[in-house]
């Protein structure tokens, strides 16, 4: 019973430790000229769609929930977005050339096809991000017709 | 008299490091010579990649989720030891361009799936297409054609003979030769 009670306050001193190490947050209130919203002419309902499911993790602005300060959420998410930056920012995307926008908007399309994104993580506790098949369609055919035009 | 050996076998033993060392200096001169008149012809580079580009093919043709994994990031590695410097600026900018690209295919081929490593396949046979458009290869070679798979795709080989990386034992044979690069 001891033991419990020295292994339980040991966790809880770790947990309120952990609290202090402070995580990058992504965020910022400037929008860049290169975003895609704004070089391309994006559809609202489609724009709301993707600002809503896919922009927390590929852009620069993440709208925080707020078990997001509590560690160790905010770990998790904080390497969610540094991935998903990495793999598409879609504030940087006038910055691409024509050649990996080709590439970018094939994954998006396969990514969305296949149910792999938005994250299944994510819409869990997201559930306004979860898109509807007929949402899916639409931004399907709104980034193949992007595509297209390339 | 003891003396006197020693002399002659130290004699001995310099003769014969400077004869071995002539010898070493007078292949090195051949090598280089030999080195000079390929580095004219070609860029060993971007001949490298093309390797590893094949051998990633032959694996996908072969069916091979595993070993086109492996080879996946050892294309991404020779795509990474690319030297643009002694293209013109404007062929810098492609090349730089093709090779940003096509290291993200090779890479997410290396860890993915052997369905989604086809699918990066294309992208990336696109980008191999068109940096030997610039580079130019040593050997002759084969732009191939399958019309079925994901509204049609390319890719390279260096043999006439189809044999189909996108859809391996499936269609082993399916597709064509659309155009021959010397």
């Amino acid at each position: 019973m001891k033991t419990v009670k020295i292994i339980l306050l040991i966790l809880l001193v770790a947990f309120v430790g952990i609290q202090f190490i402070s995580t990058e947050r992504n965020q910022s209130d400037i929008v860049q000229v290169t975003d895609f919203m704004l070089v391309n002419n994006v559809p609202n309902n489609i724009k709301n769609n993707l600002q809503v499911s896919c922009y927390d993790c590929h852009s620069n602005n993440t709208k925080y929930p707020w078990y997001n300060k509590i560690q160790p959420v905010a770990w998790f998410l904080e390497e969610h977005i540094k991935d998903g930056k990495k793999e598409l920012n879609f504030n940087e995307w006038e910055s691409l050339s024509n050649r990996r926008k080709a590439s970018k908007l094939r994954s998006i399309i396969k990514q969305i096809e296949s149910g792999e994104m938005p994250l299944n993580s994510y819409t869990l506790i997201h559930k306004d991000a979860k898109l509807s098949s007929e949402e899916t369609n639409e931004i399907i055919n709104f980034i193949a017709q992007l595509k297209d035009s390339l | 008299m003891k003396n006197l050996k020693i002399n002659i076998v130290a004699i001995l033993l310099l003769a014969v490091s400077f004869t071995n060392a002539q010898n070493k200096e007078k292949m090195n001169h051949g090598d280089m010579k030999m080195d000079h008149s390929k580095m004219k012809m070609q860029d060993a580079k971007a001949e490298a990649i093309l390797t590893a580009y094949f051998n990633l093919k032959d694996a996908l043709v072969a069916d091979d989720e595993s070993k086109a994994k492996e080879l996946g990031a050892s294309l991404e590695k020779s795509l990474s030891n690319f030297d643009v410097s002694k293209y013109t600026d404007a062929q810098k900018l492609e090349l730089k361009d093709i090779i940003i690209d096509a290291k993200e295919h090779a890479e997410h081929i290396s860890k993915s799936p052997i369905a989604h490593q086809r699918e990066h396949f294309k992208v990336l046979s696109k980008d191999i297409i068109d940096m030997v458009a610039i580079t130019s290869a040593s050997n002759k070679l084969y732009e191939q054609y399958c019309p079925m798979y994901e509204k049609g795709s390319a890719w390279l080989s260096m043999n006439k003979e189809v044999r189909n990386p996108y859809y391996g034992s499936k269609m082993l044979k399916c597709g064509k030769v659309q155009r021959e690069i010397n």
